[in-house]
């Protein structure tokens, strides 16, 4: 399985993701400038955390608008797993492949702390190993990570279950507490925690088990079981 | 213009003919204390800068040091006072900028970013308060942004910095000893400004720093921009890997003038330069302005001709600007010219090298009137004073600042900030542990013990994590130098530190001397910073927090050491007394002990006595396990006769709080006593209470989940609410 990590210029999370896709989960994984295309060859496609285009404008919106979103675009059609990581959920919220957007956190101050979350959707390519209700330990960091839709948007998420994380706690503001959602047919997901931050124990304070889940569940949904 | 009479003479006399302005501009910028350490330079010998692990490289910024496997870490120390006292925001965000950029110029990534924060009273002053606030969201949108962690550092405040603020900023970078930047340049190399454009931002800042802080010089304070930063990160790292980069220097304080003149006579080189060249933000900036402009997120670079197609190609694909703007001579003059005419012609090492001064230094007067002993009403309830204590703002838990910065990032971070000291790991499979200490209240009553209680504070911290001490930093700020009281603390602090880096063996690989602190009601108290770096080659000690039954253990005497500590000057408001010492041998001894341990696994914890002194370091150990503590005072050792206040509170180095699993006490115990260590079993934590017992009285008896409220929301209620 090959993941390809999209990198913006200002996206500070890419060498991270690509760590943890090689070292500890023998994937193979390769960086794709904003600029170059996509090649078809790819089986995953990961938008990292950082400061694209250092967030001017709002989060996201800027890089929504590279070249290679519109590569990420037709792959996410033709059901290609994506996953977007803190600055990665609000490009893909931006360039409208997920509905809804990231507003300021209400403490208005950059959050950087573990706290749990809970699954509420393990039917997509990255949560398919967790068990629904499951908790996970994970660290957050962002300073606009505040999930915002209106109502009926939200209602949609939750008939079409494209909620996938909530906080344990309500920790910013979120509607619902949302912490990560997914587009109706599931392959897409977006999430504000960093779960490349959790993957191995030496980094982790907490137990490190289920936020590799995460991880795992793309090896299961590549076919490769760990 | 700040260049005084004799250096003007001085001038007169080595060139022999008058200057232009663009040369004076440039001289006065590169001949501030600031950029030239005129004051300092000749006593700053003294220290020890060589060791096992110091690589010594000409024209590098900040201190490199083998890490082995092949790889190297680098680290600097700066300060952004002046600006941050103006405008803290942007004060404190270039401070971060700088600094990155000298660990960049090695050649090296940066990992990892520090920051030691001091203002006036803010439970009082709501303008230290908004400075305070400022500062924080500067540093943390700015780190943030770079993708870079800021994992730990220290937050004081002491009314000595009211209406100022001291903002100082460590780095640290790690890379392949290989791809280290090798500075060298040959005739005809190509000099190459990249970066964002230059401005009418921060002229003359150095000159500001150098001064004392009269006006609000806002067009001195430099403006950041973080994601132009990261953008030049990328670039340097990619053009370092195709070989682009034969020399680098970052611009910072001194602009141009102090970049170009130090390059070319660390290098023994000339460089002409034409100021068209340059990319700039506006139109019709003076070659004056050009050369002394501090404006944010330029490098300079040596690259060879056949090179430039790569680096444009490089510097394109982020975006970054890059213009070619001179060439590198034989003649060893820094020649500036705006198209055929020429603005300055002078010799490198003129420029790169002020006269040194020979500062006077006298004991201050003050020191001569400090009472010995506080008169002060006793205290018979020392439970309410360790919570007024542990709710304090110097002491209070300072997780509302370092949860605004992003501290995970580059996912390097073991031992989070929050503990002793911040441990990453490396590459190599080794870990590298840090940590920043100051302590102004100790130096202000000994400049001497002062400095060297930092030091020994630093190293005690990371000793605490299982890594041992290979190098330090030093940040050396005072107020005006030419008042001979001030020098002469100046002196006394760095003596301490060489007396005790040669014991020690620790060399000093960077530093920083920043004077003119001085705020409108007079200097501020001698504020040396030091920073530490240890190396641990196994994982390090996580810090396990105590469980019901576990002992608890302290090593090292409690001396009648109650000068500066936070009980004198925050409960009773009294400044005087006993500054804490360090016995050179002993606190050598504690740590070896205190690292044995580690390595054989036979403790949970490890914890720095510090400030606050015992009773404070026994609340944040329990606080940390949410578990309470029956202790005897007379089981810790001190010095004969010593009141309980001193025990609880005094602020004596070279101690350590042990937490011991009841499987290993033996052995610890036997250790410790083969060792010849003083220390003291002193009781097992359990229940919900802290009590401290003497005989069969009661000096303390506290509920944790009270003192844990205290500690936590201290800091944070206050900026909360106002």
């Amino acid at each position: 399985m090959k993941v390809g990590i999209v990198v913006f210029p200002g996206s500070n999370c890419d060498r991270d993701i690509f760590h943890v896709l090689t070292d500890v989960f023998d994937l193979e994984a390769e960086y794709f400038w904003h600029e170059k295309h996509l090649p078809s060859k790819i089986d995953a496609v990961i938008l990292p955390g950082g400061f694209s285009y250092g967030d001017r404008l709002r989060a996201g919106v800027i890089a929504a608008h590279s070249p290679i979103i519109s590569d990420v675009k037709n792959m996410a059609k033709k059901g290609v797993p994506v996953l977007g990581i803190c600055n990665g959920f609000q490009i893909l919220v931006e360039s409208g492949l997920l509905p809804g957007v990231l507003l300021k956190n209400t403490t208005m101050n950059f959050m950087c702390k573990w706290i749990n979350l809970i699954v509420q959707n393990n039917n997509t390519p990255f949560t398919n190993k967790l068990k629904q209700g499951q908790k996970i330990s994970i660290p957050i960091a962002n300073g606009e990570g505040r999930y915002f839709a209106d109502k009926k948007t939200l209602q949609k998420l939750q008939e079409k279950n494209q909620i996938v994380f909530t906080y344990e706690e309500s920790l910013n503001g979120s509607s619902l507490n949302i912490a990560g959602i997914c587009n109706e047919s599931g392959n897409v997901v977006g999430m504000m925690p960093h779960p490349e931050r959790a993957a191995e124990s030496e980094i982790n304070p907490t137990d490190n088990k289920p936020s590799s889940l995460i991880f795992e569940s793309l090896l299961k949904t590549a076919g490769i079981e760990k | 213009m700040s260049l005084s009479v004799q250096e003007s003479k001085h001038i007169a006399k080595k060139i022999g003919r008058e200057l232009s302005t663009t040369e004076r501009q440039i001289i006065a910028a590169e001949w501030s204390e600031h950029c030239s350490y005129k004051s300092s330079k000749k006593h700053l010998r003294i220290l020890p800068t060589t060791g096992r692990n110091v690589i010594n490289e000409k024209g590098y910024d900040s201190g490199v040091l083998d890490v082995g496997d092949g790889y190297v870490v680098t680290v600097h120390i700066e300060s952004h006072n002046h600006p941050s006292a103006v405008e803290p925001y942007g004060g404190a965000a270039t401070g971060v900028g700088g600094v990155i950029r000298d660990i960049l110029s090695a050649g090296t990534r940066p990992i990892a970013i520090f920051d030691g924060l001091r203002f006036g009273d803010i439970e009082n002053d709501t303008h230290a308060r908004w400075l305070f606030k400022n500062a924080v969201s500067g540093i943390a949108d700015y780190g943030n942004c770079l993708g870079i962690p800021t994992i730990g550092g220290e937050v004081e405040f002491d009314e000595c910095y009211k209406n100022y603020a001291l903002v100082d900023v460590a780095a640290i970078g790690f890379g392949k000893k290989d791809k280290l930047i090798k500075n060298h340049a040959n005739v005809g190399d190509l000099v190459v400004l990249i970066g964002g454009p230059t401005g009418r931002d921060g002229i003359g800042g150095s000159q500001f720093a150098s001064d004392l802080l009269e006006g609000e010089d806002r067009s001195a304070v430099q403006i950041p921009d973080p994601f132009i930063e990261k953008l030049i990160i990328e670039t340097i790292l990619e053009a370092r890997n195709e070989k682009c980069i034969n020399a680098m220097k970052d611009l910072g304080g001194g602009g141009l003038s102090c970049a170009i003149s130090e390059t070319a006579e660390s290098l023994g080189i000339g460089i002409e330069l034409d100021v068209d060249n340059i990319h700039t933000r506006e139109d019709g900036l003076s070659p004056d302005e050009i050369m002394i402009s501090e404006s944010q997120e330029r490098m300079l670079i040596i690259t060879e001709k056949k090179k430039l197609p790569k680096l444009n190609e490089i510097c394109n694909k982020f975006r970054v600007s890059c213009s070619p703007i001179g060439y590198v001579k034989s003649d060893k003059m820094m020649h500036v010219r705006k198209g055929e005419n020429t603005f300055a012609l002078l010799p490198a090492d003129f420029v790169a090298n002020a006269p040194l001064l020979d500062r006077k230094k006298i004991m201050p007067k003050y020191l001569r009137h400090l009472k010995k002993e506080n008169k002060n009403k006793k205290i018979l309830d020392y439970s309410k004073t360790i919570l007024k204590l542990l709710s304090s703002p110097n002491i209070a838990s300072k997780h509302w600042v370092f949860h605004q910065y992003d501290h995970e990032v580059g996912i390097r971070t073991v031992v989070k900030p929050g503990f002793d000291a911040s441990v990453l790991r490396l590459d190599n499979g080794k870990f590298l542990s840090v940590k920043i200490d100051g302590n102004p209240k100790h130096c202000y009553l000994n400049p001497r013990q002062g400095a060297i209680g930092c030091f020994e504070e630093a190293c005690r911290n990371v000793v605490c994590t299982g890594a041992n001490p290979i190098g330090m930093v030093d940040h050396l700020q005072f107020g005006n130098p030419e008042d001979p009281e001030i020098f002469w603390t100046f002196m006394e602090s760095l003596e301490g530190l060489s007396d005790f880096a040669k014991f020690l063996r620790v060399p000093c690989v960077g530093g920083k001397v920043s004077f003119y602190n001085e705020t409108p009601s007079g200097p501020i108290k001698p504020t040396p910073l030091i920073g530490v770096l240890g190396i641990i080659d196994k994982p390090p000690l996580v810090p396990v927090p105590p469980s019901n039954g576990d002992y608890l253990l302290i090593i090292g005497k409690t001396k009648d050491e109650l000068g500066g500590s936070e009980y004198f000057e925050y409960i009773h408001k009294f400044i005087g007394g006993n500054c804490p010492t360090v016995d050179f041998k002993i606190s050598k001894l504690n740590m070896i002990t205190v690292l044995s341990l580690i390595k054989n696994n036979l403790i949970k914890c490890a914890h720095d006595c510090s400030k606050g002194g015992f009773a404070i370091a026994l609340s944040e150990l329990s606080i940390n396990g949410n578990i309470g503590c029956s202790i005897n005072i007379e089981k810790i050792p001190t010095i004969k006769n010593l009141s309980h206040e001193k025990i609880l509170f005094s602020e004596s180095h070279s101690r350590y709080l042990l937490v011991v699993d009841g499987k290993n006490i033996t052995r610890v115990k036997q250790y410790l006593s083969k060792q010849k260590i003083l220390f003291g079993v002193l009781g097992k934590f359990s229940g919900e209470q802290i009590s401290v017992t003497h005989k069969s009285n009661n000096l303390v008896k506290s509920n944790v989940d009270v003192m844990r409220k205290r500690y936590f929301n201290g800091l944070e209620d206050l900026l909360k609410h106002g």
